[in-house]
């Protein structure tokens, strides 16, 4: 779909991490700062994106083989099994918990059942802005 | 939850691993495994018999949705446990039956075995829920896995239509009992059956109490195929016979003469309820036995004898809602037509199930249900000749088999009739005893047609498709324990009428008996030479008399044109309304997003300037405006120029990319008003979908020729400033009318101290509003696979042609 294009590719795949890295720090920062599971995937697509738009269609699908649709299941799994496991303790659905821990290295910090349902928030979108992307760039 | 709460829900986890225990054990017939759990199950509710005998109840409830007051109830009394042991008991039997009928090579067995649980844990959840809602849940529940099961061989036209066509009555049946369901709830504030009951005395009186009855009678009707709805049935007869055996003799039929039975209490004590449930049964018992005779299928008769028994089970009910009239416990033969109806459904269940057995072994060893090219088959299959005959002349009502003792007590309620001096049954009630007699003696006609047709006669081996021989031993088994049980309740009705039928009784009759009060009934074959006996030995007498000249009076039946049927009245009316909407959606829908967007943006306009002018909502304040500095005004000059730019765009390049130009300039307007959440999704997004539009930029047409010289379009414009005024007008009057304080504080508060959390906007969307989320990424999940199906679809389509 398109000519070489020397700098965009090299440049792409070193800013390709940083965006990944980034997202990520975006991703669990989100309860403090901004940022969340809804931004971090969105960001993470866009640096996929980003590879798509340097390379092509067929050589991102050759880098991530497994499907994105299976990705979307996995998401909601996620947020819904989260969801109703507060259901198991006895809490009204979506009931969250935190607890304050320390941990080597980390010193002080939360843990949230929260991330968990970020984190289907955060595949569930990437797995839904790749399908739509692949499966519009792949129609002839 | 309680052990209750998961004999019901246990064939549904049961139905999660059935087809995993498929793939795994594919050596091993798949019914083995289900089997198991219809016969704990089964054994678990039998040892509630010693319970509900002592006319004590079991009520075990967890929430559902506690602010609308619906909750998972599970009730346990005589009436429900009756259909509890039916539904396990039968159930298990049905499954032993398929595990021979249904080849483990051919069949996609793990489908089968989950639609069958799916519909038995649906039908346990019907009779066992005390709260309506739930009630209706299951119930449609037990419609959606029958139309599977109908459906099952999916291939065949026949049973795609036969799927539809039950789906089609019976949930339309259910919406109209949802109506007179919530009708009730209105009346009585409460969705327990249990506290209706017990305020029947203010609900009788209500002005809603006729429509919401007459709405829940529609939802029975449809379910147990009483005239006119009864149409359904002979087409679900496509459903594989294990099924036919156990939905639509039963169970699944007789959900509807549950729901009756169930709400007698509340409506019986209307003369409406009366007629209504008495007419429409006597009626369906005479015009399904009158339709059965002319059957050449099998399969057919049964399917009208079930409508009429049905039919027949239902008006005893009707009649037995006279013994509320009546109030004296000692000498009241109302009564005695409730345990007719009791009594007779257990009897019904025990015949029709082993009939319907009976006949798919004959099916499955001959190639053929057409009466027809069978005959002679008493020779080959002398035990299937044996079952049958047992079924038959119970279903006929001679003894000394169960249906005789029923059938008897069925005249004498329908006889009773005539002692009736309440809501005119003084005259017209002769119709209930005349009608009965003459469905009964159809009955015995087509019972006699059922048995001889088949088994005796001239063996036409050429004519089938199979040679016959006799049924392998295990598809025998549940047959034969059915027509033992016949026999067995035949001769010792009574181990059943102490243990089940008195319980079941007094639940629907419970108004009848004072504290500590119990029915007693007692059944003997023998009941003297009374009216009921003669009306049994005439009716035999002119069927035999029928059953020889048959061949002569048959063309009775060709007298009624096609044109005038219920089936050709649904057939038209599906052409008709598939027309009507093809019409009606081809006119609207015209294929193109600018028309959509039309209708959409009018309805907006409409809507809205419409509630702003009505309800005098624009107001304006312009006294607490914040400062407007250089920012904002450069920033939505940017937002104009680019807006203005995508209007006048010659290339789709252009245009996409002052599109996100516009984009990128919103989120900075966010970065000024301090939301660098909103700024950041809001970049974010903006860069995605630029990137989409390029991705898909190849395949869009360069705006054409004729796109380009469209120029001015009135419509257009007065629509689009249309949009404009009337959202700046919103935007407007929200800053100014302030009619409530704001939420954020209380975010603001609660934030880290309940969520743990700094960042409120994360915190709000995966805590305080985390249900939103949950179904915005399943919204977006179902955009994604649309979106996945649409273009594929087309691609392979296109590939096709």
């Amino acid at each position: 779909m398109k000519t070489n294009d020397l700098i965009l590719q090299t440049t792409a795949k070193v800013i390709f991490f940083i965006i990944i890295l980034f997202s990520l720090h975006i991703f669990f920062a989100g309860h403090y700062n901004p940022g969340g599971g809804f931004i971090g995937g969105l960001m993470t697509s866009g640096a996929i994106v980003l590879l798509l738009l340097a390379f092509d269609l067929k050589t991102v699908a050759t880098i991530f083989t497994f499907d994105f649709k299976i990705l979307i299941a996995i998401g909601l799994l996620f947020a819904a099994g989260t969801a109703t496991g507060a259901l198991f303790f006895n809490a009204p659905l979506l009931t969250h918990a935190f607890e304050y821990f320390h941990l080597p290295l980390l010193g002080k910090t939360s843990l949230h059942t929260a991330v968990l349902f970020d984190t289907g928030v955060y595949l569930v979108v990437i797995g839904v802005t790749m399908t739509i992307i692949q499966t519009i760039g792949e129609s002839e | 939850m309680s052990l209750l709460h998961l004999a019901i829900f246990s064939p549904f986890l049961a139905a999660v691993v059935v087809p995993l225990l498929y793939k795994a054990f594919r050596k091993i017939h798949t019914g083995w495994f289900v089997l198991i759990l219809p016969i704990v199950l089964f054994a678990y509710f039998l040892q509630f018999l010693p319970i509900t005998q002592n006319n004590e109840t079991i009520k075990k409830s967890i929430d559902w949705i506690p602010s609308l007051g619906i909750e998972l109830t599970a009730y346990i009394d005589g009436l429900s446990l009756l259909f509890s042991l039916l539904i396990t008991g039968i159930g298990a039997l049905v499954v032993l039956y398929s595990i021979y009928y249904l080849s483990k090579e051919k069949e996609s067995l793990h489908n089968f075995y989950v639609y069958l649980l799916m519909f038995m844990g649906a039908m346990l959840g019907v009779v066992l829920s005390d709260n309506l809602i739930s009630l209706y849940m299951f119930w449609e529940l037990t419609s959606i896995s029958s139309f599977l099961l109908i459906g099952y061989w999916y291939h065949k036209e026949r049973s795609r239509y036969g799927a539809q066509k039950s789906m089609l009555i019976t949930v339309f049946g259910g919406l109209s009992m949802l109506g007179g369901f919530l009708l009730l709830s209105l009346m009585g504030d409460t969705f327990s059956i249990r506290e209706l009951i017990g305020q029947v005395d203010q609900i009788k009186d209500h002005s809603l109490f006729i429509p919401a009855m007459l709405l829940i009678l529609l939802g029975a009707f449809t379910k147990s195929a009483q005239f006119p709805f009864y149409i359904w049935l002979p087409d679900a007869m496509e459903a594989p016979t294990p099924v036919s055996a156990y939905l639509h003799s039963a169970t699944m039929v007789k959900a509807g003469i549950y729901l009756v039975a169930r709400l007698s209490p509340i409506f019986a004590f209307s003369g409406v309820w009366m007629w209504v449930v008495g007419v429409v049964g006597i009626f369906t018992l005479f015009w399904g036995s009158f339709n059965a005779v002319k059957q050449t299928d099998l399969k057919g008769i049964l399917a009208f004898s079930t409508v009429s028994q049905l039919g027949l089970i239902m008006s005893l009910l009707g009649v037995g809602a006279a013994a509320l009239h009546y109030d004296y416990l000692d000498d009241n033969y109302f009564v005695i037509a409730t345990l007719a109806a009791v009594f007779h459904l257990i009897n019904h269940a025990t015949f029709k199930g082993s009939l319907f057995m009976m006949v798919g072994i004959v099916d499955h060893e001959t190639g053929t249900r057409d009466i027809r090219k069978l005959g002679g088959l008493m020779s080959v299959m002398p035990i299937t000749f044996t079952i049958a005959v047992i079924g038959s002349f119970s279903m006929a009502g001679l003894p000394p088999f169960n249906g005789f003792l029923s059938k008897e007590m069925f005249f004498t309620g329908m006889v009773s009739v005539l002692n009736m001096d309440i809501f005119h049954l003084e005259t017209w009630g002769i119709l209930f005893p005349v009608l009965a007699w003459i469905g009964s003696v159809f009955t015995f006609l087509y019972s006699m047609i059922l048995v001889f047709k088949t088994f005796t006669g001239k063996l036409k081996v050429d004519q089938l498709e199979k040679k016959p021989h006799e049924a392998p031993l295990g598809m025998l088994i549940s047959p034969l324990i059915l027509a033992s049980l016949v026999v067995i309740f035949g001769f010792f009705p009574n181990i059943l009428s102490y243990t089940i039928i008195e319980p079941a009784v007094a639940s629907i009759l419970p108004s009848l008996l004072s504290p500590g009060e119990a029915f007693t009934v007692h059944i003997s074959a023998w009941h003297g030479f009374t009216p009921e006996l003669f009306m049994t030995l005439s009716l035999i007498a002119v069927g035999i008399v029928l059953y020889l000249t048959l061949s002569k009076w048959t063309k009775i039946y060709d007298l009624m044109p096609d044109r005038l049927t219920l089936n050709h009245f649904y057939d038209r009316g599906m052409v008709l309304s598939e027309r009507g909407s093809n019409r009606l959606t081809n006119t609207y829908m015209t294929g193109f997003i600018r028309t959509y967007l039309v209708y959409i943006f009018i309805f907006f306009i409409g809507i809205l300037s419409y509630t702003l002018v009505y309800k005098d909502a624009f107001k304006m304040d312009t006294s607490n405006l914040a400062p407007i500095g250089v920012y904002e005004i450069i920033l939505a000059f940017l937002i104009v120029a680019g807006s203005v730019t995508i209007l006048v765009a010659k290339s789709r390049l252009t245009s996409i990319i002052s599109l996100g130009a516009v984009g990128y300039t919103v989120s900075l307007f966010f970065v000024i008003f301090r939301a660098p959440d909103l700024a950041l999704t809001q970049l974010v997004i903006e860069t995605v979908s630029v990137a989409l539009f390029l991705l898909c930029f190849y395949h869009l047409p360069q705006i054409s020729r004729k796109e380009e010289r469209m120029g001015f379009k009135l419509e257009n414009a007065l629509i689009s400033i249309g949009v404009g005024a009337v959202i700046s007008l919103i935007a407007i009057s929200a800053h100014s009318n302030k009619l409530f304080s704001s939420i954020s504080q209380y975010y603001i508060e609660n934030t880290y101290d309940k969520a743990g959390g700094k960042n409120m906007v994360n915190v709000i969307l995966v805590d305080f509003r985390g249900f939103d989320t949950l179904f915005e990424i399943c919204v977006l999940s179902i955009a994604a696979l649309g979106i996945y199906g649409m273009i594929k679809l087309r691609l392979t389509r296109r590939k096709e042609g």
